[in-house]
């Protein structure tokens, strides 16, 4: 019985971001291919301490997964939520399960496993507080994008991941890692394909191009941020040295005094500022990510249609031998031919016999021939619909980060000409 | 060039009323300066014309700086801008440089006409109104009580210095310190926002380069490098106010610290050479029972005369540098009120662009 819930925010998301406007704009807009769930929410992050694979001690966090049926929400009970603990490397486990299990889709990225693109005062520590609520925000962010996708949202291993504790064992059981390509395959496939489908190729190229310039966009924004840091904090050395200038005046003291202090608040106010803008940092991030993913679901065409032209490329070798025996005519040069010439013919038995077996094996790449081409077929197929669906979301998420910068902008100059004021005022008393 | 802002002189009483513009041409010679006394605003006698134009050097203030100093010595001289500048280090003929000289100049002749004692000095008149200033003919000058009384170079021990003079000294000390430290904050905000301005030009340029690779999100990204660029241009304008304004008022105020100082040294040394001849004339009388000799009296006259002009300065000096200070640090309040204005204005315009474009798009998905 499908149970009717639909996508709850979780209230602990406090980013920028307003992912509850994102979020229940899609519900909106997808009305039933978005899957409606439970309620879950990545509540917490604690630090553990066990033995690890090589039986050492380490320190860990794990993320407490809270999931409520979302009909007893809309109810107004208000059930306990289930909850279990897990570690970034669980999630991990099940990105990768993902990417396996469905090829065709741009599985929604991590967030990163350790702090880039930091600007000196951000600390670069895994333990780092503020490194681990950021995370605990990603994770969930992460979970609600799966959840939320058309396709991703149905798979059973996800339902054990959010609320099983023993599912580990479970998605082992799929025997996801054996199917997964090896990547000297996939990296001889780009180099050998000799027909990819354009729009593939335009949409790799396109993600080559997004991971460029959302790096480079990051790494510009962290250079700034370190500037801007340094610009606020030299302020605050006009704090202390009119507080030190106000005990030789009598009329202007008091003015300059005051005055002082606004400048150290001006000097203080870059902390808050840059801490929101590490939120916009992290929209980016995400899909700098992201495209790493699209461009996965591009190398997996370039895959599949390789496999399908070495397929079909084996089978017309095969019937070209094949038709060669039976005819005796060789038309290209093989080492049976030479060796025939060179130690006289084979007897017609063992002829007859080499031409049943390359009857078999024509048959069996037929039907490989034809496997491949439906698994391309479905491949570029589906991988078409969700690449259009991923355009549409990046398109719609960016636009919605680059207002949110500039509201942040807006704020960071209110501000700045608050405090101006104060300290003009001071100086007016003096 | 620019013309200096005309500025009418606050001046009470009977004391006179110039009105001192400073248009500056590009003129053959660095720093002509065109002294301009407002025309029915003058009620001076000495003065014969309402109006005067005359060219003059940097050298020539020199020279009505240093001709002050000698017939007033017990008085506080307003400092010139700095005479020395390395040549290779700024350009004495680039824009910039002289127009804050002149502003340097314009104040330094305001604060002498504004000075009820130095505004009558004939050498003040001569600057103001002669042609040819002939500076190695000494003029033919009115002898005053002031003007007679020459400066005596050193050589006497001071025995006590009055408590308020000390208490100058020692303001000027801190004083002049924390004119230092401020002048030292100043220059590094200005090195750090320049440093902060090339890291903002590269990241509006990053999303420019972005704008190409985009359809749907061209408008955006095209936007917010625009932002940015408007956001450098206030911080140019910004760091440009602070170096040509800020920067310049401060280093005057460290150059007035100086003279002042000088002048409390002269006052001490014409104390000290007060009490050296009284003791002297003490000890003579004991010997010989004559009377107190007129020098040792001239003399009292003059540490007294010194005292009075010098606590007058003070006081005008003070409430000058209340003022000075005001102004200049409520300008530097303005200017960074002024650039994050601008930059919000910019970004708000944004924000208004894209929900336009954005209920633009839902109003016509829904037709």
């Amino acid at each position: 019985p499908s149970i009717h819930l639909s996508i709850y925010l979780s209230i602990y998301l406090m980013t920028q971001m307003s992912c509850r406007d994102l979020f229940s704009e899609a519900v909106n807009d997808t009305g039933s291919t978005l899957v409606r769930r439970m309620e879950i929410c990545v509540a917490e992050a604690e630090k553990r301490s066990g033995k690890n694979a090589v039986n050492m001690q380490e320190t860990f966090t794990v993320y407490l997964i809270e999931t409520r049926p979302m009909d007893a929400v809309a109810e107004g009970r208000n059930p306990a939520p289930d909850s279990l603990w897990r570690r970034y490397s669980e999630f991990e486990l099940l990105r990768n399960y993902l990417l396996v299990t469905y090829p065709y889709i741009v599985v929604p990225p991590l967030p990163e496993k350790r702090a880039e693109f930091v600007w000196h005062k951000l600390s670069a520590d895994n333990m780092d507080p503020d490194f681990v609520e950021r995370r605990r925000i990603g994770l969930e962010n992460f979970l609600l994008r799966v959840a939320s996708h058309p396709v991703l949202s149905n798979d059973k291993i996800l339902h054990h991941f959010l609320t099983e504790h023993g599912w580990k064992e479970v998605v082992y059981e799929t025997g996801f890692q054996a199917k997964a390509d090896s990547r000297i395959r996939a990296l001889s496939a780009t180099f050998r394909v000799r027909n990819p489908d354009k729009r593939f190729m335009e949409m790799k190229h396109y993600s080559d191009q997004l991971q460029s310039h959302t790096s480079q966009l990051l790494r510009a924004r962290a250079r700034v941020a370190d500037r801007l840091y340094g610009v606020y904090k030299v302020h605050g050395n006009y704090g202390r040295v009119f507080s030190e200038w106000s005990a030789i005046e009598k009329e202007m003291g008091d003015g300059l005094q005051s005055a002082g202090h606004h400048m150290d608040a001006y000097a203080a106010s870059i902390d808050d500022i840059l801490e929101e803008e590490e939120h916009y940092a992290d929209q980016l991030k995400e899909y700098l990510f992201y495209a790493e993913a699209l461009r996965a679901v591009c190398r997996k065409h370039e895959l599949t249609q390789f496999e399908l032209e070495m397929a079909s490329q084996d089978l017309i070798s095969k019937k070209q031998q094949h038709e060669e025996l039976a005819t005796g005519i060789v038309r290209t040069f093989s080492f049976k031919g030479m060796t025939n010439k060179l130690f006289g013919q084979e007897a017609p038995e063992q002829r007859e016999a080499r031409i049943k077996l390359l009857e078999e094996l024509i048959a069996e790449g037929e039907d490989t021939v034809k496997e491949k081409t439906v698994e391309c077929e479905e491949h570029v197929e589906r991988a078409w619909v969700d690449m259009q669906r991923f355009k549409e979301q990046k398109d719609k998420d960016l636009r919605e980060a680059l207002i949110n910068y500039a509201v942040m902008q807006i704020s960071m100059c209110k501000k700045g000409i608050q405090m101006w004021s104060n300290a003009k005022e001071c100086f007016l008393k003096m | 060039m620019s013309v200096g802002t005309p500025r009418g002189l606050a001046s009470s009483g009977q004391k006179p009323i110039a009105e001192i513009l400073h248009p500056l041409s590009a003129a053959e010679e660095p720093l002509s300066v065109t002294v301009n006394l407002g025309g029915d605003k003058t009620t001076r006698v000495e003065f014969d014309l309402p109006e005067y134009c005359v060219w003059r050097r940097y050298q020539d203030f020199d020279w009505l700086r240093t001709k002050l100093e000698d017939s007033q010595p017990t008085h506080l001289i307003p400092p010139l801008p700095e005479k020395f500048v390395m040549k290779g280090v700024v350009d004495r003929f680039s824009e910039e440089f002289v127009e804050t000289r002149m502003k340097a100049l314009d104040k330094f002749l305001k604060r002498i006409a504004d000075h009820p004692v130095l505004s009558f000095n004939p050498h003040l008149n001569a600057f103001l109104t002669a042609k040819d200033l002939n500076k190695r003919q000494g003029l033919a000058l009115l002898t005053k009580v002031g003007e007679s009384v020459k400066y005596v170079a050193g050589g006497y021990k001071l025995r006590a210095r009055p408590a308020e003079f000390c208490a100058m000294g020692e303001y000027l000390d801190t004083f002049n310190q924390k004119l230092g430290t401020i002048d030292r904050i100043a220059q590094r905000i200005l090195k750090e926002q320049s440093e902060y301005l090339t890291e903002l030009r590269e990241y509006g340029t990053v999303y420019s380069s972005w704008v190409g690779l985009e359809d749907e999100l061209r408008r955006p990204l095209e936007g917010v490098a625009g932002c940015v660029t408007t956001c450098c241009g206030a911080l140019e304008d910004l760091g440009e106010n602070m170096s040509q304004d800020f920067l310049p008022v401060l280093r005057e105020y460290v150059l007035y610290v100086e003279s002042m100082k000088n002048v409390l040294r002269k006052r001490d040394q014409s104390q000290a050479e007060y009490e050296a001849r009284l003791e002297a004339a003490i000890l003579r009388k004991q010997e010989d029972r004559s009377p107190m000799p007129v020098e040792v009296e001239k003399c009292q006259d003059k540490v007294e005369c010194f005292n009075a002009d010098l606590k007058a300065d003070w006081e005008r000096w003070q409430s000058n540098k209340r003022q000075d200070f005001k102004q200049l640090l409520t300008g530097m309040a303005d200017k960074n009120i002024n650039h994050y204005e601008k930059c919000q204005a910019a970004w708000e315009s944004l924000i208004t662009l894209l929900q336009d474009k954005q209920t633009e798009d839902k109003t016509s998905e829904t037709n």
